[in-house]
């Protein structure tokens, strides 16, 4: 059953912009900052790997409010419980398929991204491999928060003030990480990672079950 | 399909600190069904809920041996796919073989619009589509919400002769409506207008 639900939510994703939207997003953004602090190449180099980092919290954010509310809207999600699935199952089920319709192409749009800021080979690299830690945690905080705000109105802009300060580790260890080489920020980011994989599908399924009633 | 039952004892439902109703019984055998009457926002929408298992109730028990197909107001179909593509993700959750949701469209008449997206159809069409998904998953136990809401005269008769089928191999049907259905019922259960609050805590 979470296989079917994570097609579904992946044919949604990319009929709706598909794997294009975080790509290009990434790409404007990073085509946009120099224009922003002039064609500095050591400025550039420098805060690259942090532009980066923001752009991939920004991605993860951009479909919030269509990864749950539609779904609970329209009934989907009730009609999944009563054939048996948890509610902690379908927000993993809808995780996973957040992540892969931005993650992957978010990595993909690093490469370019990082010859448009000059930033070095090594420094590309721990974005790189902070960002493949990083984006399941983004991810599974963009669906808790989805779940936590399914059926309030006017939640675009309390997502944003939700996700945001929770994204904070993240950012932190990320952007560390390029600051003091990699290796133990990383794995912060990792144990940040895996925390809020893990308390997404618990906490989102019972924000979707007490919203129910 | 014949074993199937379904048994609530002392139901009681309270929604935003008012009890609906209280000390509901219902027992429906292999075969049998019931209407749920009664004036809007009496509770026949959230009964059908709670014996979904969608809402707890606030006292009492649900039993239901076999599955549980809901069709209430929500279609839980996509939007922009079309019929059938909607249908088959329902029959891949449910293992349903996908000849069903040919003589599902059959049975509900929308055969013609298994290639339009759900979109484009009409508040009755949609409802029809709803009630194919409910015929794909093959549940012995049906809870109709307002099935006749949107139908045309033919489209009623259709569902009428879908529920004596059902029936008649051994399911079971539950139906909430303010209006008389389109087939018998064994028995109907008149929810009363809500009392005054401060019944429940």
């Amino acid at each position: 059953m979470i296989g079917a639900i994570i097609l579904r939510d992946l044919g949604r994703a990319f009929r709706s912009g598909g794997a294009w939207l975080p790509l290009a997003f990434l790409l404007l953004i990073a085509a946009l900052f120099p224009f922003a602090v002039g064609p500095n190449a050591t400025l550039l180099a420098q805060t690259g790997g942090g532009l980066l980092w923001i752009a991939a919290l920004l991605a993860s954010l951009l479909p919030i409010d269509r990864l749950i509310e539609p779904d609970r809207e329209s009934g989907v999600i009730d009609q999944l419980v009563l054939r048996g699935a948890g509610e902690g199952s379908i927000v993993l089920a809808k995780g996973i398929a957040h992540w892969l319709s931005f993650g992957p192409p978010l990595l993909v749009a690093a490469l370019p991204a990082g010859a448009l800021l000059k930033l070095a080979p090594e420094t590309l690299q721990t974005v790189m491999i902070g960002l493949a830690l990083g984006t399941p945690g983004l991810a599974a905080l963009a669906i808790l928060v989805a779940a936590l705000t399914a059926g309030l109105r006017g939640s675009g802009a309390l997502t944003g003030l939700l996700v945001l300060p929770l994204a904070v580790p993240i950012l932190i260890f990320g952007a560390g990480a390029l600051q003091f080489g990699g290796g133990s920020a990383l794995k912060m980011v990792a144990a940040c990672s895996l925390f809020l994989c893990v308390a997404a599908p618990i906490a989102g399924g019972a924000a979707l079950r007490a919203g129910r009633e | 399909m014949s074993d199937a039952m379904l048994l609530l004892e002392g139901l009681a439902c309270v929604r935003g600190g008012r009890m609906l109703f209280a000390g509901l019984d219902l027992a429906l055998a292999a075969g049998g069904s019931a209407q749920i009457a009664g004036p809007n926002g009496v509770g026949k929408s959230s009964l059908l809920r709670i014996v979904a298992g969608l809402l707890r109730p606030y006292a009492g028990t649900v039993r239901c041996e076999g599955a549980v197909a809901l069709t209430d107001e929500l279609d839980a179909l996509d939007r922009e796919r079309t019929v059938r593509q909607a249908l088959t993700f329902w029959a891949r959750i449910d293992e349903a073989p996908a000849e069903r949701i040919d003589a599902a469209l059959a049975d509900l008449r929308i055969a013609h619009l298994a290639d339009i997206p759900v979109r484009m159809l009409s508040t009755g069409q949609r409802k029809r589509a709803a009630l194919a998904r409910t015929l794909v998953t093959a549940a012995p136990v049906w809870l109709l919400d307002e099935p006749a809401n949107g139908l045309d005269v033919e489209s009623a008769a259709a569902l009428g002769a879908l529920v004596d089928r059902h029936r008649a191999a051994g399911g079971i049907v539950l139906a909430a409506s303010h209006l008389p259905l389109a087939w018998a019922q064994d028995l109907t259960i008149e929810l009363r207008a809500p009392r005054d609050a401060g019944e429940a805590p």
